[in-house]
């Protein structure tokens, strides 16, 4: 069991998803640091791709930003090891296996672990090819985040018994971005998560507001937000932090 | 030579958000019954020889061949397939499969338009909604598909995301995807993206190397000493490939986009300038930067404006089996013209690729040896960009 557990430890779990580099690293860190400071239980860092497959509009417009601003994975580790002198929540990756594996596998996880980076969120990942990397995780003590989606059906009891750190359980069809109303069975998946593993889960896409945060939070273990959180950083660029603070604010007292 | 979870050698696999994987383990399920049943064989015949015009003619080119002094050069004619390509095959394949699992729509990417013109046509054929993601720069270097694709009846939507170009219009279509999969089929165009689409493309494709087989054969007695294709993603090619790879004699040539060079930026010459990594739902070889960062690549050729290689051809890269050469848009474009001039036959941009090299190695082969050149489609397409290349402002 790794450090994830603990952002499950004080009731329901508020998530906050933020891209590394947009529009600049000392925004991320500020916004990261104001997150943490107003209740977020666990961080996601994106690492930018240039083409993010699972991202809507909101995610992938934040992705390009950041490219063109001159992000890359090895500032996006310098970014975490400043990060990590005052922030002491688990803190994950979210990317593409591109970005993994061109580094060099064992080597980005390997760093991972030195510098605080407690586990892998892979969206292009999914359970027929996590021998990729799950080998690495394990050696260097990283999980391996398992997603499971409203189609996954018959796929959800294998899933879940391997799952390690927590499962992201797809709130809806498509990408991530916000949604007027989440209409998928989230009880009936959580239900078969629930007979095959005591990991935790948590339920991300779509959720933009304190109401839908509520709601899933009764669900779940926690839930995940990052299209309503990137938002600020395209609408307030470097100004965005505070009003990163003041929303993370609201929704962890929404799932407390 | 696909072995578990479609892998050829290390290449392939299924790198899919989970939302999809029932979707591409469904497909395979019906792949894998229809591919073998008669009744789906029969009619997927009848619609290549009654509707697409197959078999496409295997073409001696003469005048080529007295011309450039070397190798007998043979022109497979997938241009003279009903729409103009050999995307029409595939697509008569995957719109059929479709049907009979009981999607009611299909969605497609496409780069220089004749695999969304190919799958209009379909879809209309057989009376099911289509959907077309075209990058926003290809629409307007391919404004008559545009045109063609509305007219019969489909819905384009121009991507104006990322290099706007084809690579974007595969990761529109693959979103598209993930919001609407109980009615949708998403038609892949080329031998790429998860399993089993690189498999299930290849087989509809292999009836062109099929019918060289045959066809040269009945003219020539044997083998061909030479095989080539152009390649982006790699449909055509490993259509032309596939039936000659156990014959050990046969070179195959893939010949790829070169663009303004593979010691320049603006060039989508996989295989010369990419390496390994994990894209499109696939392991191959991909033209990227150091921290595996998506090349925005380069090609005159919108077709083959791509910055990965399907997996088989990156396998068959890796045992040595095909061999995989760059061929700029200054040789392409010069090829477009001595086909047309000297053949009077127009081929594709992308096909011109092939052509170029074939005029590079004819003259050094001896008169004996035959080379086989498929055409890939026509380029009627093409003669305003070209028109451009050269300087020449023509209205379309």
């Amino acid at each position: 069991m790794s450090n994830i557990k603990k952002a499950f430890e004080n009731g329901k779990a508020f998530i906050a998803f933020i891209t590394c580099g947009d529009p600049d690293t000392d925004t991320t860190i500020s916004a990261v640091k104001e997150a943490v400071k107003n209740g977020a239980d666990l961080i996601e860092l994106g690492i930018p791709f240039s083409d993010p497959t699972a991202e809507g509009p909101v995610i992938q417009s934040a992705n390009v930003r950041a490219l063109k601003n001159g992000i890359t994975t090895d500032k996006v580790f310098e970014l975490v090891k400043v990060l990590r002198k005052d922030i002491t929540v688990p803190m994950v990756f979210m990317t593409y296996a591109n970005v993994v594996y061109s580094y060099d596998a064992e080597k980005f996880i390997s760093i991972c672990k030195e510098i605080g980076i407690d586990g892998l969120i892979l969206p292009d990942i999914p359970y027929e090819e996590k021998d990729e990397f799950i080998d690495i995780c394990h050696k260097y003590g990283v999980d391996l985040i398992s997603f499971v989606a409203p189609t996954s059906e018959n796929r959800i009891a294998m899933i879940a018994k391997e799952a390690e750190g927590f499962i992201y359980v797809v709130s809806s069809l498509g990408v991530t971005g916000k949604r007027s109303e989440i209409t998928t069975d989230l009880n009936s998946i959580v239900k078969i998560i629930r007979e095959n593993t005591s990991v935790p889960c948590a339920i991300g896409f779509g959720i933009s507001n304190p109401n839908q945060a509520k709601e899933m939070s009764k669900v779940a273990d926690g839930v995940i937000v990052g299209s309503a959180i990137v938002e600020f950083l395209g609408k307030h660029g470097k100004d965005a932090p505070k009003y990163i603070g003041e929303f993370v604010k609201e929704m962890k007292d929404a799932v407390r | 030579m696909t072995n578990k979870n479609g892998r050829f050698g290390i290449h392939g696999g299924q790198y899919m958000p989970e939302t999809l994987m029932n979707a591409v383990i469904e497909l395979e399920e019906a792949y894998n019954h229809y591919k073998n049943d008669a009744e789906f064989n029969k009619e997927l015949n009848t619609l290549f020889n009654e509707y697409a015009g197959r078999p496409s003619r295997l073409y001696f080119a003469e005048k080529m061949t007295k011309d450039l002094g070397g190798a007998k050069i043979y022109l497979k004619r997938e241009d003279l397939n009903h729409t103009g390509a050999h995307k029409i095959n595939n697509v008569l394949g995957q719109a059929l499969l479709a049907k009979k699992m009981g999607k009611k729509r299909l969605i497609a990417e496409t780069g220089a338009g004749q695999h969304g013109v190919a799958t209009a046509t379909a879809a209309a054929l057989m009376g099911l909604e289509c959907v077309v993601f075209m990058g926003k720069e290809d629409t307007i270097r391919q404004a008559l598909n545009v045109y063609r694709m509305k007219l019969l009846g489909a819905t384009v939507i121009p991507v104006a995301t990322g290099t706007a170009t084809l690579k974007d219009a595969v990761s529109e279509a693959m979103k598209e995807w993930t919001t609407r999969i109980s009615d949708t089929h998403y038609c892949l165009g080329s031998v790429m993206g998860p399993h089993p689409f690189p498999t299930i493309v290849r087989d509809f494709q292999a009836v062109i190397s099929k019918e060289i087989k045959e066809q040269l054969k009945e003219k020539e007695g044997r083998l061909p000493d030479a095989v080539l294709a152009c390649v982006g993603g790699g449909s055509n090619a490993i259509g032309s490939f596939y039936h000659f790879i156990e014959d050990k004699s046969v070179k195959l040539i893939g010949c790829e986009a070169a663009g303004r060079g593979i010691d320049t930026f603006e060039t989508a010459a996989t295989i010369n300038t990419g390496r390994l990594g994990i894209f499109h739902g696939m392991k191959s070889y991909f033209c990227q930067d150091k921290f595996g960062q998506i090349a925005p690549v380069y090609s005159i050729s919108a077709g083959l404006d791509y910055p990965g290689i399907g997996p088989e051809h990156a396998y068959l890269h890796d045992i040595k089996r095909a061999e995989y050469v760059a061929i700029t848009d200054e040789e392409a474009v010069n090829a477009f013209e001595y086909t047309s001039k000297t053949e009077g036959i127009i081929p594709a941009i992308e096909s011109a690729h092939a052509v170029a090299y074939a005029m590079k190695i004819a003259p050094t082969m001896d008169k004996d040896k035959i080379i086989v050149i498929t055409i890939s489609g026509r380029g009627d397409k093409d003669c305003a960009a070209i028109a451009r290349y050269r300087g020449e402002d023509i209205h379309e």
